[in-house]
């Protein structure tokens, strides 16, 4: 068993010359990465952080935009044997007192040593250290030099063990902030051995990302995977590609991309918004697999992009399917690359009221499931009933999975780990079942809302409206609903105020959309303010976030939700 | 211009915020005030190339180019050939 710093040492003295990542950037000219460029950029952090005392097993927060520093500190803080948990930059969208209160949520409980920044960040940054807080120094990208010679034998890093915890990954928001999941060397390295075998990985392979490195999806598959594979990675910002998103296709088309992984939503994004004129000569035929991942997938999305794009080469065969998480290092299945994700069309009734997945009979109302795959080799599946016993094929039930690639903890929360299994099982809180060894994953039991591929807890929301005016706290419910056209889930909002004043209630909407949409860069499609006793509690006075989701879809669709 | 910025404002309001009655004030932050998100700024921008002919590049999608209407019907304007 190895550990990263032994595995890029390898890499490096193999292949000094071959380009790890061409990082693309809007309006500049594609910036390729060596192995060697890779390993002094990384080298120059490393030493910075020895400088400033930072230990091994400590953990250092980075605080970067897409680019080169990003990636140099990365391998740097773990060249010093240090734990990398990398932080979502602060957008124009997002209130900087709102990231200044998640970084503080953050350093509280993670206990970090040492934050990496760029000048210009420094002070947000520095406005939330507190004396006895964990921070010993800020580290600023411009402070010392960029590349180094290389020095293998003294990193400290190559004193680590694969146990040894190597990086943190948070999701987002107030709730995310606090569960770091905590992954060791050997843990990344059994995923990218199981994970690698089902995708045939090779080094003729190419990967094409424009994913966060803030996200499982992007962190391991569109970062670390290629680079300890030493597979070629082409990375674009999530920023460029959002306004841009023809940019992939010129990308996989001018590098011969054979990987790519994508959120259900991207499929449809794709498909609606990209202009001839922009992909006029562009070839997709070197596609291997586009991955659908990371919120369900939906075969009508994959329609959409087969059909927008096929005259480009595209092949059907080429859109799969995986089902994932960061607990799991990244993938739990994968579908079979080469052949279509297996297509389950089931009774509709029999699906919403016994919960169980019988095909679809006699014309009766159906719908079509598209498979998740098959479990990677080294990782085992099993539907569970609420009583913790495993069901049988074709029943719903929640999807638990074990594996020697799980993660090591949340970071600093024993009691969240604790949580988190049952019997030695890992509970995903997805609903799913499985049929001729295949997943397929039907919905949640957590009330998490997945928007464009980003898990958002909806108490987060919910506690959000009650700082705005005329909302009081309690009562008000968040929730999605999928958008067909989007592929993707809407977010809800719903507050119940004392004024039946329609003025009143269109003020206040205003008020919580802004609001909301500051402090968690989340936009919302459906803002609904309503009077004294819409909102449907439980016996025990909570809201009932699926009672009132169906209250209002009701609405909605006679008409009376878009007030 | 006025008859641009009603075109504008009932495509925000219809196909972006799903509230056809919400009247979009001219001056109305959009982008800074996180009425309008990165995604439904790419629908925005196909709109106008669409409805009026004009170009917005990816790049320009941002509030440096506009954040209220009035300044979007400006730059529709003054790009009318």
């Amino acid at each position: 068993m190895t550990t990263f710093p032994d595995r890029l040492k390898a890499l490096h003295s193999r292949t000094p010359k071959r380009v790890a990542v061409y990082l693309q950037f809007s309006g500049r000219d594609d910036y390729p990465i060596t192995y060697d460029r890779l390993l002094r950029g990384a080298r120059a952090y490393a030493r910075a952080l020895e400088r400033e005392d930072i230990q091994p097993g400590e953990v250092v927060v980075l605080i970067l935009q897409h680019g080169e520093d990003l990636i140099y500190s990365f391998w740097g803080t773990i060249l010093n044997g240090a734990i990398p948990s990398i932080m979502p930059f602060l957008t124009e969208k997002l209130s900087p007192e709102r990231y200044r209160a998640d970084l503080s949520a953050l350093i509280s409980v993670t206990k970090p040593s040492a934050i990496v920044t760029y000048p210009e960040f420094e002070t947000e940054v520095r406005a939330v250290l507190r004396d006895g807080d964990s921070i010993r120094t800020v580290i600023v990208t411009d402070s010392f030099e960029a590349q180094t010679g290389i020095d293998f034998d003294t990193l400290p890093g190559f004193t680590r063990k694969p146990e040894d915890i190597v990086l943190l990954q948070h999701s987002s928001g107030t709730t995310g902030l606090q569960k770091g999941v905590a992954l060791s060397h050997e843990s990344v390295f059994n995923q990218l051995d199981a994970y690698g075998k089902a995708l045939s990985l090779s080094e003729d392979d190419v990967i094409i990302s424009w994913l966060p490195l803030y996200h499982d999806m992007g962190l391991i598959a569109g970062f670390l995977m290629p680079i300890l594979s030493g597979v070629p990675l082409v990375l674009m910002s999530p920023f460029d590609w959002v306004r841009a998103p023809y940019k992939l296709m010129q990308s996989v088309s001018k590098y011969h991309g054979t990987l790519t992984w994508l959120p259900n939503f991207a499929y449809n994004f794709c498909a609606q918004k990209i202009r001839d004129r922009h992909i006029e000569d562009v070839d997709l035929s070197s596609w291997r697999a586009v991955i659908n991942c990371s919120e369900p997938v939906r075969l009508e999305s994959h329609h959409a992009f087969y059909e927008r794009f096929k005259n480009h080469g595209l092949r059907l065969e080429a859109l799969q399917t995986s089902y994932a998480m960061a607990e799991n290092v990244f993938g739990v299945t994968q579908s079979q690359l080469g052949s279509l994700p297996a297509v389950d069309e089931i009774d509709r009734e029999t699906f919403m009221s016994e919960r169980i997945a019988k095909n679809s009979f006699d014309g009766r109302p159906s719908m079509k499931m598209m498979s998740s795959g098959r479990p990677l080799e080294n990782v085992h599946v099993k539907v569970i009933d609420e009583a913790g016993s495993e069901v049988s094929e074709r029943v719903i039930g929640e999807i638990a999975i074990q594996s020697d690639c799980m993660l090591a903890g949340y970071y600093n929360r024993p009691d969240l780990t604790q949580k988190a299994f049952r019997d030695g099982w890992y509970l995903t809180g997805d609903y799913g079942y499985i049929s001729n060894g295949e997943v397929f994953v039907s919905g949640r039991k957590k009330d998490m809302i997945i928007v464009g591929g980003k898990n958002v807890y909806p108490q987060d929301l919910e506690a959000l409206t009650y700082e705005v005016a005329g909302v009081h706290s309690g009562r008000s419910v968040a929730f999605g609903i999928f958008d067909e056209m989007q592929g993707t889930e809407d977010v809800v909002i719903i507050s119940e105020v004392d004024s039946e004043d329609p003025n009143e209630h269109q003020r206040i909407a205003d008020g919580i959309r802004q609001h909301v949409t500051r402090n968690s860069a989340i936009a919302l499609r459906y803002v609904k303010v309503v009077g004294p006793k819409w909102i449907l509690k439980t016996s025990s006075g909570k809201t009932a976030r699926a009672a009132n989701k169906e209250k209002f879809l009701m609405e909605l669709s006679e008409g009376e939700g878009r007030k | 211009m006025s008859d641009v910025i009603a075109q504008l404002s009932a495509f925000v309001s219809t196909n972006i915020l799903k509230q056809p009655n919400r009247v979009i004030e001219s001056s109305e932050p959009l982008i800074s005030s996180g009425l309008i998100d990165s995604f439904s700024l790419m629908d925005l921008a196909l709109f106008v190339e669409d409805t009026f002919g004009v170009r917005i590049e990816d790049t320009e999608l941002n509030t440096g180019t506009f954040d209220n209407l009035n300044q979007l019907a400006s730059l529709i304007e003054s790009r009318k050939a």
